[in-house]
């Protein structure tokens, strides 16, 4: 089990429960070093990473920048707005010119679904799926269930849930495929206008009454409701899906057990998940946050460590 | 094939020898910290902290257990395992002089690592090194030990395998010859 069974991280179901446990360890590992003085190694600095998001992100993209940075890559940032996709150019032209600066890997976010896998087809460059459309957002599976992980030891036989906008969450299915390769066991609970026609297909349980989801969870992982996505016959009113699959204090209180409450951000607060709940200790939001920089820099390390070093016979010394 | 460089009680021996070197040298340790390179350098280490104990009476030995694998310069050059070890720092080691331990110098790009490692944690006064083994002719890099507790010389392809009672099940050190 010396690395990762892929040259490209493009979503979870790609990757095996030995590529799982190799990052979660190397993650650990990362964890540590993030928490030193100088919170820095030196292992990638000769390596260049372009962060390409074409989709508004905020901590996706902080994440990746620092994991990079702890790293010593050198990176460079591009967002959509201002740049020449405004004037038509298509995706692999814009990746093609940015790998002429001698680009290493890709870090990609894009709202089409395959977006990432669709690169890896054309460029020699590692691509990591930083979220493509509705499909997956695997650095975030691998990130909650590090998280979980953490607070379990094992998720053999653990029981987690997912609520909220599963059709619209490339979290969702991340989560899903890594819950699954490590054994627990999942429920989505959502709306079933929120819920995708082949989600029975997952070999998940599927509930739409978050009372009796809590109770039988070890951990829950509310989503954000994609209000950008979400048009108003899916749901006709945020105060009645608030009513109904909203996390609060007192569905919490409920419950006679404690269970993990995870949020992979931005939240609504007071419409998936009040303040109370969202800053209680059960709540591990921040932790999912620290966790992520340590994942990410995990991911980038190992396939970095894939590229290896070709001596160029032509620079002079 | 394979044969023994030191058993049991010669290991033992050179181990007292080492720890009244640092006796010697720094008297109570008050203001040394010793710092196993992981994985192999810090059996040593607790080793020679027992030693300091129970027989030397030192009883405040600060140490610490240094990772190096993100520091090394092979990375993205080899085929070897990557994972990296445990990280234990949690020692001071500004204006102190510390002393590297490791099983054997062998290139010394372990020690280079090391080095650069160390500077995280802050600006030592010293930074000696002590080895169990120095193999000699070997070097790839000018680096040389200040503590050594047998030189031998082997072939480039040959390995010295060092094993410990509390980890291994003996105290013992093999020459293993190319085959």
């Amino acid at each position: 089990m010396n690395n990762l069974s892929v040259s490209n991280l493009i979503g979870i179901k790609y990757l095996d429960k030995n590529d799982l446990n190799l990052i979660f360890q190397m993650a650990t590992s990362f964890k540590e070093v993030i928490n030193r003085p100088i919170k820095k190694v030196p292992s990638l600095r000769d390596f260049t990473i372009a962060n390409l998001f074409f989709e508004d992100s905020t901590r996706t993209k902080l994440s990746f920048e620092i994991a990079e940075k702890r790293l010593s890559a050198d990176l460079i940032n591009f967002s959509i707005s201002g740049s020449s996709i405004q004037k038509g150019e298509s995706l692999l032209d814009t990746v093609n010119n940015i790998l002429a600066m001698k680009v290493d890997m890709i870090v990609l976010r894009h709202p089409n679904p395959g977006a990432a896998l669709y690169l890896t087809q054309k460029v020699d460059a590692s691509v990591i799926n930083a979220g493509d459309g509705t499909h997956e957002h695997p650095t975030q599976g691998l990130l909650d269930c590090y998280s979980l992980l953490e607070k379990f030891g094992s998720l053999k036989g653990k029981k987690i849930a997912i609520v909220g906008d599963i059709t619209h969450s490339r979290v969702a299915l991340s989560n899903v495929y890594a819950l699954k390769k490590l054994g627990a066991e999942i429920c989505l609970c959502s709306p079933k206008s929120l819920i995708p026609v082949n989600a029975q297909n997952l070999g998940v349980e599927l509930s739409s009454n978050l009372l009796e989801t809590l109770k039988w969870s070890d951990a829950v992982n509310m989503l954000r409701v994609q209000k950008e996505r979400i048009d108003k016959t899916v749901i006709p009113d945020l105060r009645d899906y608030s009513l109904q699959y909203g996390l609060t204090k007192s569905l919490i209180e409920k419950l006679d057990k404690q269970i993990f409450i995870l949020h992979p951000g931005p939240i609504n607060r007071g419409i998936e998940i009040t303040s109370e709940v969202a800053d209680s200790d059960q709540a591990i939001i921040l932790d999912q946050v620290e966790n992520g920089v340590a994942v990410r820099m995990a991911v980038i390390y190992l396939l970095a460590s894939k590229q290896k070093i070709v001596p160029n016979e032509n620079y002079s010394s | 094939m394979q044969s023994v460089l030191l058993d049991h009680q010669k290991i033992e021996i050179i181990l007292h020898r080492l720890c009244c070197e640092l006796i010697e040298k720094y008297t109570d340790l008050n203001n040394t910290v010793l710092i196993g390179l992981q994985p192999r350098g810090t059996y040593f280490l607790d080793r020679l902290i027992k030693l300091l104990k129970n027989q030397y009476h030192i009883k405040d030995v600060q140490f610490g257990k240094l990772d190096l694998t993100f520091f090394r310069d092979d990375f993205r050059r080899t085929s070897k395992p990557i994972q990296a070890n445990q990280n234990l720092m949690n020692v001071v080691i500004e204006n102190r002089q510390v002393v590297l331990i490791d099983d054997v110098l062998f290139t010394g790009r372990s020690v280079r690592a090391a080095l650069t490692a160390i500077e995280n944690y802050g600006r030592p006064s010293t930074i000696e090194l002590m080895v169990l083994i120095n193999r000699r002719f070997s070097r790839h890099l000018p680096i040389k030990p200040d503590y050594i507790g047998a030189q031998m010389d082997a072939l480039i392809g040959d390995k010295v395998k060092v094993s410990w009672i509390e980890n291994d099940g003996k105290d013992v050190v093999y020459l293993q010859k190319r085959t």
